[in-house]
């Protein structure tokens, strides 16, 4: 097995330059990946274009790179709760696409799948459809959208192994998946870094070969946005 | 008229038994709590749930489990959680038999409008034009006029689309409106207490009434 283990986040980052497109896992802030967000912001790189479905809160998640104008493209679907956000966008300092939530994750599967376009539905008679091939299939119109093309992904999984091979723990999979298969260079950070065997091969959600850096993060702060409950 | 509460009991009895259902944000999250308990219903949370279970007991939160408006919830006996390709892919390909969402505008052809006020609001469309040109069946829930005291229920939309010719039913607090293939807001119940000249008066598009239109019944 081919080994893809480095020792922390400001390793597994260090060739990530100013103007790169960065792919991050997360819905909201569940399932980021935030040590490589910590070591982002760190390093201080700028000029960033994310796609990411959300863009974090104010002091956490990619909001932490939006306070450092370390963002100068935001691609997502949704981008509420977040004032900076807000102000960078109507002030003009961040440009924003903002694309439908499924069109988003197909275009990253598109990627992973290896195939350079995928038609979909979504947006047709809306302004996402602006510019955009149209076709007609079975009666139907269908948006023509392009597979992403980013030079790192970087995800969040629940355990990994040494070979890269990653399961992930309830909705904070979301987007983590395709996002890795989707990745020139893809870096996972999980919470448990496990031994080879320990992972059971059908339990693998996303393949070693997807990934080609591993590391386990620590100091997960798991932050939760909308905290509801019952009473008993 | 109906509050909050009342327009999502109202539109709980349009759900059928056996069905996959996504609720949206707002409104829509309220149908939850009036499914009638002897019939089958999956709800699907489109971040990648199918069988989403009620709101955890207080201590018993898990930041990993959280539905689509990023509350936390819990799983059921039976539940699955898959990526989100996955899940609009079950969206697209119609598996999920119902959608009821929220909306600023409707237009009496259909069209819904409900993510962005150029300008003024800039959150995003979310899943929600994935859900609106994918789904089989599209009901809104919303009030019939805006804080403007506008109509909300228009000839066409005057926002950004989210979706054309999609909507098939639309739930206010003052009554229920199917849209006619053809066009138009056929007025089908109102709300108790509630005239038709009333919903005439706060309805912009073309109304279509018939001879008698019975109140909704809800308890």
């Amino acid at each position: 097995m081919i080994n893809k283990v480095v020792v922390n986040a400001d390793e597994a980052i260090k060739d990530i330059q100013d103007g790169m497109t960065l792919m991050l896992g997360g819905f909201g802030l569940c399932g980021i990946p935030e040590n490589c967000i910590s070591a982002l912001v760190k390093k201080g790189v700028k000029e960033l274009t994310c796609i990411a479905n959300n863009a974090g809160v104010d002091d956490f998640g990619i909001g932490l790179m939006l306070q450092k104008r370390q963002v100068k493209k935001m691609i997502s679907s949704y981008v509420g709760e977040n004032a900076e956000f807000e102000r960078q966008l109507l002030s003009g300092e961040l440009e924003v696409e903002l694309i439908p939530q499924g069109t988003l994750a197909t275009r990253c599967m598109a990627a992973g799948y290896g195939m350079p376009a995928i038609f979909t539905p979504a947006g047709v008679g809306t302004e996402v459809a602006e510019g955009k091939e149209v076709r007609n299939f079975h009666g139907k119109d269908y948006l023509m959208e392009l597979a992403f093309d980013a030079d790192f992904a970087l995800v969040k999984a629940w355990k990994g192994d040494t070979a890269g091979n990653l399961v992930y723990r309830s909705t904070a999979r979301n987007f983590n998946p395709v996002m890795a298969m989707a990745g020139k260079v893809t870096i996972a950070e999980v919470e448990e870094l496990v031994e080879l065997g320990e992972l059971d091969p059908d339990h693998v959600h996303t393949p070693g070969i997807y990934v080609h850096r591993i590391f386990q993060g620590k100091d997960y702060e798991k932050r939760i946005e909308q905290r509801t409950v019952r009473t008993k | 008229m109906l509050d909050k509460n009342g327009i999502a009991k109202r539109i709980a009895k349009e759900i059928k038994n056996n069905s996959y259902v996504n609720l949206g944000i707002g409104i829509p999250t309220l149908v939850a709590n009036y499914i009638p308990q002897d019939i089958n219903v999956v709800l699907q949370s489109e971040n990648g749930l199918l069988g989403m279970g009620p709101f955890p007991f207080e201590g018993e939160e898990d930041a990993d489990l959280i539905n689509a408006g990023k509350q936390t919830i819990t799983t059921l006996p039976g539940s699955a959680i898959f990526d989100s390709a996955l899940s609009f892919g079950m969206i697209r390909s119609q598996k999920v038999d119902l959608t009821i969402l929220g909306a600023m505008e409707v237009s009496e052809n259909g069209d819904i409008a409900n993510w962005k006020i150029p300008g003024k609001m800039v959150k995003g469309m979310g899943g929600a034009m994935d859900l609106v040109a994918s789904a089989k069946n599209i009901i809104v829930a919303m009030q019939h006029v805006n804080k403007a005291g506008e109509s909300k229920l228009l000839p066409e939309c005057t926002l950004p689309l989210t979706g054309v010719r999609c909507v098939k039913k639309i739930v206010t607090e003052l009554a229920v409106l199917e849209v006619l293939p053809q066009g138009g807001f056929r007025l089908i119940e109102r709300a108790p207490g509630v005239t038709v000249d009333y919903i005439k008066s706060v309805t912009a598009g073309k109304l279509i009434i018939d001879s008698d239109v019975p109140e909704m019944q809800i308890d």
